[in-house]
Formats: structure tokens, C-alpha cells, sequence
């Protein structure tokens, strides 16, 4: 995982609560055999609509997800999480989040913080009114800033350590590589290894 | 986390034993340890995204030389040689092809004499040792516990790990001591108990622990007998089921293609020795069970601890005093179709499977073999044999055994997973009912409406003979024997 320090890119207002995950990515795109290739699952019954704001031109490329309370309830699939990383977003704010996609999202480097549900509808007003505006997340200050504006945003101190680190449960278990290499070098000559191959039994 | 200390005389279970000695680093605060994982098993249907995250964040497979991989799930059991028809299935076994040439993991493809269920593969080939760690993304992982190895079934998020660090955070479990005293008569197996021991303890009884099979009935059994009590500690809850190794262990091992050998098995045998449960270790739980009573067992409803003695009935309901389970009960016989205060015995079937990782090992085909030999399949039944790797295939053949199945009017197919979950296309029409050598009674396991009992290779081949669930004991009633 890369280090998170401050996101600045176009934010996308989604007036809507309760967004569960299987809005975020229907159970059919679940039989795929990869992480990537999620972009055009995301949302993908509502951008079935042309007027869906995810399909509004002003806001391709979009980084940052302002999001109505309760973001990610629902079933537990990653899915949901790899398919915003993928699509391109590096932060969703909501008034609340499901506890699951939330653990998920730390998992994968996606910013999931908490603001306010006054904050949410002020961003909303502030990017609607001039749609494709950037917003800049500082996770360091644990704020969002658009304009003039300043809106502070929580996230649990744990996680937040390790997106500024940029580890993820991979990356905080290397953090022992030595232990592990000095494991590996008392392993006994005995144990099995799988190569080189040796097919024929005796 | 802190630097492992080392371990007191205090006695230590098998499972103790085996965890302490492969602790990387102790985690503090209720924080999980970390264990080093000696053997990483990988098939195609949990695999691709943990692939694929390494490949997203640049991680190479650390070490590709305690990883191994087998086509399972998706394989067709006819035909191998011509293209999976199934797209979705043929996309996931051409992934894990490609993953696996990409980061230098040994496969064992369709119509590689290794290639089979993952869970025949690992011991058939001598990886599965005493003592050691193994994973893989799939539950009856637990299967390779019969040597003494702590064996458990991970998410694709842990294969994920293991595959970048060789090691997982794990928090330590409970132990339970199942005790199977005195010894089988003939005709009874290892299904049996292993089904009779689920029934006992409910299939959430065993959560949170590991269990440790122990007694005179466990002793005797075969590794294929413990192979199979260990793949269904799943279906009890636990996390994974041990047998200490012993005599029996060893000579399956000697001489299998990735067993040490000369000085090397020597020190081996050494350190196996020393894994046996401590006297004075202490359990969390204990549950212990009479062999000499044990007759071949059934099971009648849609998990696998609603079972019965094949001498039994059908249970009513109504006498099951928590209202969950009785709910359950009722609704069990509604999907199977069956009627409180039937005997078991008079259940007709459709299909017989002989198979998957529980019972597809070429003891027990010939064990089923032994039985059908001579007698023709009932009328209206199809059997299937399935093979639970490319090399009992070829095993069970040098015997003859393929001809004993095909004379006697059952289907010989290739190795895999088959009917056992039907990704593939053996699977059961809706309505049928199976007598299954497999793990799971699941509604809709073997197939849309699939009606499932679940059965020892024996009673497969005793029902296959007479079209209603039986055992081997009703062949000699019936004087053909
Ligand atoms: S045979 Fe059945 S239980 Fe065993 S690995 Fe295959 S699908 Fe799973």
C-alpha cells in the first residue's frame, strides 16, 4: 500500500443514504477472478441511468466520495472496496459507515472518514454549485478542505497510523520480516518443500 | 509483539506442541500471534484475487518452494482432454494457470498424474508431515490433520499473507479430546464415527477448537480412516482436528515422493516422536465415544449433524426439546422429503457418489469395490465412482477396480471434486436424492433440490446393490454373501 499523506482531486456529491454494498457492486460481479477490472461495477445499476451523477462529465476522475449516512452496510464482500479503489476514489466521507466495509477499506488504502451530517450537506451544496471542484483531504490534520472551507473528518487513530505508514495486515506482519527470516534460517533440512518437483514415488 | 521464550516442561497437547513450535513472534495484548506456515496449499477457486493483490502491490509468492497447486472444483470428470464448456469455470482454472507461471508456483494441471483434490494431492505426494503447518483457502483443510499437522482453512485475504510472508496472525484456540475407545466391527468405519461424533456434539460444538482424536478405535484405523474423521472436524465447527502421529504414519510415508529420507528421515522420526499429547496435558473439553456399539451411520436431514444409526428411523420432530432445532428438523424433512418414523432403511435413492476429499482414496474404492464385486446395480440407480486424484485413478485401475465399477454398471470418471459441490457439471437434478461418500448434506450442495444423505464408501456400495440405504450387514441378511 502506498503512503497516504493529502488527496486533492474532484469530488462527487452522492445524495443518498443507506448506500449498501450490494449498490456499491451487484452480487453478479462477484465471480470475477480478480482484484481490478471493478471500475465498471461500481454502482453498476445506477449508472444504468444517464443522469446518475457518477455519469455527469464534470465529474470524470473523481477521488473523493461525499456520501449520505450509513456507506457500506450490508454484506461483507471487499468487493465493494476494491471496486471504489479501482474506479479511482481514495476517499469516502460519510456521516456513518458499516462497520465491515469500514475494516475492509482500511484493508485497501481507501480513506473512510466520518464527518458530520450538517459537513456532508454543506459539501454537497458547495460541489453542486460548482460541479468538478476539487477537495483536498489531509489525513495528517484529519481534515478536508474545498475553497476557504475546513471540515474536520474522524478516523480511528489505528488506522489512520497505518495509512500514513502505508501498511496494510501485509505490509504490518514484513514489519517483522527479520523475525521471520531468523525463523526460517533454524527450519530443519527435513521439512517438505514442493521444488524442486519430485514426482515419481518409489 | 515480543520475541518467542522459550517453553516450560509444563505438558503440552499435540496441537500445543505443534503451534509453539512454528511461533514467529508472540503477540501481546490480545493482539494474535504469528505462525510460520510450512506448507501452503492453492487451488483455482480461492486464489485469483490473493494473486492478484500481490501482483497490485508488487509481492512476489515468498516462498513458491512450500507452495503447491492442483485443479479441483471446476474440473470435469469426462472428457478432460477437450476445453471446460463452463466459461466462468474455464476462466478460473486458465487463471490459475497463468498466476502460477507468473509467480513460479508448481501446478498440477488436468491430466497431470498429480492432479486431483487438493486435499488427496498433499498427502498422496508425502508433503503432508507430522508436525507441520498447512493452509489452503478451502475448510477441509482439516483433512491433513490425520498426521499430526495443524491443518486449517483460511479466506482468500489469508492466502493472500501467507503467500507474501509464509507466516499468518492467529490467536491460539481451545482443545478438545474426542476419545473413541474399544474397536469397529466389520462393516462399521471411520465415516461412521466421525458421523456419530457430529451428531453427539451438534455441528457448532466444536468452535473455537482443535480437536484431538484419540483411543484404541483411532489407533487402528488406516490414514485414510483418520484422513477422513480429520476432513470432517469442519462439519463439527472446529477449527481443525489432529491424530498423533504413530507406527501407521510412518509407514505411509516411507518412500513417498517428497518424504525425507536416509538421515533426514531419521531426525524426522526423531522430532515425530516427541509430538504425542503429554501425560498430565490438560484439555479444554473432552467427549468420548464406545466403538463397540457403533453401527453404520446415516444422516437424514441438510446438515451433517442430523444423523442416525442405519437401523433407525427417521426422527419426528416433535421429540426435540430445543424449538430451534426442532424448527430446523421440520424443515430438514421438508426439503429431503421424508416422513418422521421412516426407517431408514426403505429410503430409495437415485445416485451414488463415491467420492471427494472425505472418501475418494483408493482404500476406500476399494472397500466399495470389495462389496459391489459380483452383484449389478440396482434398477433406476446411477453410481459414479470419482477418483479423488489422477493417481488413484491409475492406482485403483493396476487393480482392476475400474472394472469391478464398470461391470457392475457405475460411471468410472477423472479426478476432482465432482458431485461432492457440483461446480462442475456432475450434479444432482432437483428432486434426486444421492447416497454420498462426501462432507455435506447442504440444501442444494450436490446440485439445485439435490437431495443428499450422507454415507460411508460401504453403505455407497451396499445401497448401490439394493436401491435403499443399507449396509454391508443387510447384503448377508439377504443371503447373497
Ligand atoms: S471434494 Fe468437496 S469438500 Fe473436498 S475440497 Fe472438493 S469441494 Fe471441498
Amino acid at each position: 500500500m502506498e503512503k497516504f499523506t493529502t488527496v486533492t482531486g474532484i469530488a462527487l456529491p452522492l445524495r443518498r443514504s443507506n448506500v449498501d454494498t450490494d449498490q456499491i457492486i451487484p452480487a453478479v460481479y462477484l465471480k470475477r477472478v480478480t482484484k481490478t477490472g471493478f471500475d465498471d461495477a461500481l454502482f453498476a445499476a445506477w449508472r444504468q441511468d444517464p443522469d446518475f451523477v457518477l455519469n455527469q462529465p464534470a465529474y470524470q476522475g473523481a477521488r473523493v466520495l461525499v456520501a449520505g449516512a450509513d456507506f457500506g452496510t450490508g454484506s461483507s464482500r471487499e468487493h465493494a472496496v476494491w471496486a471504489l479503489r479501482d474506479y479511482g476514489f481514495d476517499v469516502v466521507l460519510s456521516p456513518r459507515f458499516g462497520d465491515i466495509f469500514r475494516g475492509n477499506s482500511g484493508k485497501q488504502g481507501l480513506l473512510a472518514g466520518t464527518i458530520t451530517e450538517a459537513d456532508a450537506q454543506l459539501l454537497w451544496d458547495i460541489i453542486e454549485a460548482d460541479p468538478g471542484i476539487e477537495l483536498t483531504v489531509d489525513l495528517v490534520a484529519r481534515t478536508a478542505r474545498v475553497g476557504d472551507l475546513v471540515i474536520p473528518f474522524v478516523i480511528d487513530d489505528y488506522t489512520r497510523w497505518r495509512l500514513l505508514e502505508g501498511l496494510d495486515d501485509i505490509g504490518l506482519t514484513l514489519r517483522d520480516e527479520a523475525r521471520i527470516s531468523e525463523f526460517e534460517s533454524h527450519r530443519e533440512s527435513w521439512r517438505p518443500r514442493t521444488l524442486p518437483a519430485k514426482q515419481v514415488n518409489q | 509483539m515480543t520475541d518467542v521464550t522459550p517453553t516450560g516442561t509444563r505438558p503440552r497437547t499435540l496441537a500445543e506442541k505443534v503451534w509453539d513450535k512454528h511461533l514467529v513472534a508472540k503477540g501481546e495484548d490480545g493482539t494474535p500471534d504469528l505462525i510460520y506456515i510450512d506448507l501452503h496449499l492453492v487451488h483455482e477457486v480461492t486464489s485469483p484475487q490473493a494473486f492478484d493483490g500481490l501482483r497490485l502491490a508488487g509481492r512476489p509468492v515468498r516462498r513458491p518452494d512450500l507452495t503447491i497447486a492442483t485443479e479441483d472444483h471446476n474440473t470435469p470428470t469426462l472428457a478432460i482432454d477437450r476445453p471446460i464448456a463452463d466459461p466462468t469455470s474455464r476462466t478460473q482454472i486458465e487463471t490459475l494457470r497463468r498466476n502460477c507461471e507468473e509467480f513460479g508456483v508448481r501446478l498440477h494441471s488436468l491430466g497431470d498424474i498429480e492432479q486431483g483434490i487438493v486435499h488427496v494431492v498433499g498427502p498422496q505426494l508425502g508433503l503432508t508431515q507430522p508436525g507441520i503447518t498447512v493452509v489452503c483457502g478451502d475448510s477441509h483443510t482439516s483433512t491433513h490433520g490425520a498426521f499430526g499437522a495443524m491443518a486449517l482453512g483460511i479466506g482468500t485475504s489469508e492466502v493472500e499473507h501467507v503467500m507474501a510472508t509464509q507466516t499468518l496472525p492467529l490467536s491460539p484456540f481451545k482443545t478438545m479430546a474426542i476419545t473413541v475407545n474399544g474397536a469397529l466391527r466389520p462393516g462399521v468405519t471411520a465415516k461412521d464415527i466421525i458421523l456419530a461424533v457430529i451428531a453427539k456434539i451438534g455441528t457448532g460444538g466444536g468452535q473455537g477448537y482443535v480437536l484431538e482424536y484419540r483411543g484404541s478405535a483411532i489407533r487402528d484405523l488406516s490414514m485414510e480412516g483418520r484422513m477422513t474423521i480429520c476432513n470432517m472436524s469442519i462439519e463439527a465447527g472446529a477449527r481443525a482436528g489432529m491424530v498423533a502421529p504413530d507406527a501407521t504414519t510412518y509407514a505411509y510415508l516411507k518412500g513417498r515422493a517428497h518424504a525425507p529420507s536416509g538421515q533426514d528421515w531419521d531426525d524426522a522420526v526423531a522430532y515425530w516422536d516427541t509430538l504425542a499429547t503429554d501425560d498430565g496435558a490438560t484439555f479444554d473439553a473432552e467427549v468420548v465415544l464406545d466403538a463397540d456399539t457403533l453401527e453404520p451411520f446415516v444422516t437424514w436431514g441438510t446438515n451433517p449433524g442430523q444423523g442416525v444409526s442405519l437401523s433407525e428411523t427417521v426422527p419426528n420432530p416433535a421429540g426435540i426439546s430445543d424449538a430451534n432445532e426442532r424448527a430446523a428438523a421440520e424443515r430438514a424433512l421438508e426439503y429431503m422429503d421424508l416422513t418422521a418414523g421412516t426407517p431408514m432403511k426403505e429410503i430409495r435413492v437415485d445416485t451414488v457418489f463415491l467420492g471427494s476429499c472425505t472418501n475418494s482414496r483408493v482404500e476406500d474404492l476399494r472397500a466399495a469395490a470389495e462389496i459391489i464385486k459380483g452383484h449389478s446395480l440396482a434398477d433406476g440407480v446411477r453410481m459414479l465412482v470419482v477418483p479423488g486424484s489422477a493417481r488413484v485413478r491409475i492406482e485403483a485401475e493396476a487393480e482392476g477396480l475400474d472394472k469391478i465399477f464398470l461391470d457392475f454398471g457405475a460411471e468410472w470418471r477423472f479426478a476432482g471434486c465432482s458431485m461432492c459441490l457440483g461446480m462442475n457439471p456432475d450434479q444432482l437434478e432437483p428432486g434426486e436424492r444421492c447416497a454420498s461418500t462426501s462432507n455435506r448434506n447442504f440444501e442444494g450442495r450436490q446440485g439445485k433440490g439435490g437431495r443428499t444423505h450422507l454415507v460411508s464408501p460401504l453403505v455407497a456400495a451396499a445401497t448401490a446393490i439394493r436401491g435403499t440405504l443399507s449396509s454391508p450387514w443387510d447384503l448377508i441378511q439377504d443371503g447373497d454373501r
